[in-house]
């Protein structure tokens, strides 16, 4: 029955077979779940290793480290690996270690559930929690959104030719606003009905699915190419400075060759050469900051939380580094094989193509069978759905106990009233984002993701001092916020508000600036304001109660 | 231990700058994989190995919080300052 369907109908019945599975996933959660904060927020502090680091690994790889990875290895070579994801590898796991491991033990000696509960605590103030939230609120948004938008656009391109009598204006493709309204109402079923430990079981399912799906994608191109060893030599004969960092005048003259043959006769030299570019040395070191924002996630501290003792986090710390190699090496080899791939004698990438994003679909399109390319689509959902939920849940969190709770009054409400405004407050985001995604559609949304990044590791120097720093004061926490908000706002209006992208400055990433300037107000107010109470410094290190 | 493993830690930071590389493709390892790309794939098994030893040798204390003490209440010092 299944080869009679077209590749758009396999697409969508994988499609259909995947989301039942979630939704089938959502409703065994239900059956476990317990209708208080704890349990729903948090999952009663109760999750194993395994998922814990499957729960993890699904929340911080988002689709940039299938489809995104590989577009930026076939624009810009291998430096995206080393850039990107070896670093994350060292820095996620420090972040888990020094931070994620504290935060889990304050949270289950204090009773936190949100990051602003410990803040106030920290920092004996109110207050900070009205400047936190909307900051935290703000920075998750065009998070939340690329994941919407990324969902909508790959239904569209993956299921295109399966319904033609129905959805003519988009060549039979289910058309992008009804992709991103079934991808929403998903999510918010399985995030309503078993909360924090319904996102786990499904983010668990879905993180294998895109381990697996790599791996397996490589392989079949490979064999296409006529085995690995191949499609390395096609590289090195049409465009060797993707397979490096360095531009020399040989490999100039190299280019300059090849591109006169492709003018001469494009049929006779089939690969448009690619124009090399050298990798910022400068760049390439400062994108550590990048991957310090993990510490400062909403969602990543809420599954911090969900840890059952601090022993389970073991094996996440040393899965980070492993893991995102096994997502990362094969997309990223996919993407350098495509600027020289040829197929049949034809170039498998257009020569005019220009879309980086779409480089891993039209490889699985033209090199694998149709199947593979719903799967492919199956794995891209995995990685948008199972950060967004994560994402939605940690709002809601905070609006049902920062601000309902903390506001209101928590002695106001029972654990289900609480749960339940924050399952509303849940659907709201979610039409939110919806109706944003609906008339962003071609923004330049995806640009801003990198300064959500940059946003959040701006807090980490606040973070990092409020775990390890005793003097660090009430005071000293609202000039870095507000540093790091002026900063921040300066270099991306410099951008041109995202629209060139990351604009360097003596070419480190906007974040190192952020950072230097959210560091050096937080010590400097600290040293100069009065200390953190005696019991505020025994509470959260012990004996001595000296402020140092 | 635990300063050798801080030590190796922090030296596989720095080697993470492999700028010695930067204009090499060869050897191609297992035969197609790029040296650059090659090297960088051993910084993220060795960052695994480093941190299997970092979480034996380095754990710290004061995170093992007996359950007695594990409260589902708000948190106590609801401050309003």
């Amino acid at each position: 029955m299944i080869a009679a369907l077209n590749a758009g109908q396999t697409a969508v019945l994988v499609i259909a077979l995947y989301m039942a599975a979630l939704i089938a996933l959502g409703l065994l959660s239900q059956l476990v779940l317990r209708l208080t904060v704890a349990d729903y927020f948090v999952a009663s502090r109760g999750l194993g290793s395994f998922m814990l680091l499957m729960s993890l690994i699904g929340t911080t790889m988002t689709a940039f480290a299938l489809i995104g990875s590989s577009g930026e290895a076939w624009e810009s070579g291998i430096v995206v690996y080393g850039k990107m994801a070896s670093w994350s590898g060292i820095i996620h796991a420090a972040m888990y270690f020094l931070v994620g491991l504290k935060l889990w033990a304050f949270g289950k000696k204090y009773g936190y559930v949100t990051q602003i509960q410990f803040f106030r605590d920290r920092f004996e103030s109110d207050k900070i929690g009205l400047l936190l939230f909307p900051i935290l609120v703000a920075l998750l948004v065009p998070y939340i959104l690329v994941g919407v938008i990324s969902s909508g656009t790959a239904i569209q391109s993956v299921t295109a030719g399966a319904f033609p009598e129905y959805f003519k204006e988009t060549g039979g493709a289910i058309p992008y606003w009804l992709g991103a309204l079934v991808t929403c109402l998903v999510v918010l079923y399985y995030i309503s009905a078993g909360g924090v430990r319904g996102t786990a079981w499904v983010n668990a399912l879905q993180t294998m699915i895109f381990l697996v799906l790599g791996v397996a994608m490589c392989w079949i191109i490979a064999a296409k190419l006529g085995g690995p060893e191949k499609a390395t030599q096609m590289v090195i004969e049409h465009n060797p400075t993707r397979l490096k960092r360095e531009v020399s005048p040989a490999d100039r003259q190299h280019y300059e060759a090849r591109l006169a043959e492709w003018n001469a006769d494009p049929k006779k030299a089939i690969i448009k050469p690619k124009a090399p570019h050298a990798a910022s040395k400068t760049e390439f070191t400062t994108y550590l900051f990048i991957p310090l924002s993990v510490a400062m996630f909403p969602h990543l501290f809420q599954y911090w939380l969900t840890a059952r003792s601090a022993k389970k986090f073991k094996l996440s710390i040393i899965g980070q580094p492993l893991l995102i190699m096994v997502i990362w090496v094969p997309c990223v080899i996919v993407g350098l094989w495509a600027t020289s791939a040829i197929h049949d004698g034809q170039p498998v990438i257009p020569p005019e193509f220009a879309r980086p994003n779409g480089v891993l679909p039209l490889m699985v399109k033209k090199l694998a069978s149709p199947m593979m390319g719903a799967l492919l689509a199956a794995g891209i959902f995995a990685a948008v759905m199972s950060s967004m939920d994560a994402q939605f849940l940690a709002m809601g969190s905070m609006f049902a106990n920062d601000v309902v709770g903390h506001y209101i009054g928590r002695d106001r409400f029972t654990d289900r009233q609480l749960v339940f405004i924050g399952r509303i407050f849940i659907v709201i985001v979610v039409a939110a984002s919806f109706l944003l995604a609906l008339s962003w559609r071609e923004s330049r949304v995806f640009n801003l993701g990198v300064w959500c990044f940059t946003g959040f590791a701006s807090l980490f120097p606040l973070l990092f001092a409020s775990i390890y720093w005793r003097r660090v004061t009430k005071a000293g926490a609202y000039a870095s916020l507000l540093a790091a908000a002026a900063t921040w706002f300066w270099l991306f209006r410099d951008s041109q508000y995202g629209k060139l992208s990351e604009q360097a400055h003596w070419g480190l990433t906007p974040a190192t600036l952020v950072f230097a300037a959210a560091t050096v107000a937080l010590v400097a107010v600290s040293l100069i304001t009065r200390a953190p109470s005696r019991a505020t410094i025994e509470k959260f290190f012990g004996g001595g109660g000296h402020a140092r | 231990m635990r300063r050798l493993v801080i030590l190796l830690l922090v030296l596989l930071a720095i080697l993470h700058q492999d700028f010695w590389y930067w204009d090499s493709i060869y050897p191609l390892v297992l035969g197609f994989i790029p040296i650059g790309l090659a090297y960088h794939i051993g910084i993220s098994i060795t960052a695994g190995i480093l941190w299997a030893l970092a979480v034996h040798y380095c754990w710290p204390k004061d995170v093992d919080v007996p359950d007695e003490s594990f409260t589902t209440e708000a948190p106590a010092a609801e401050v309003r300052r």
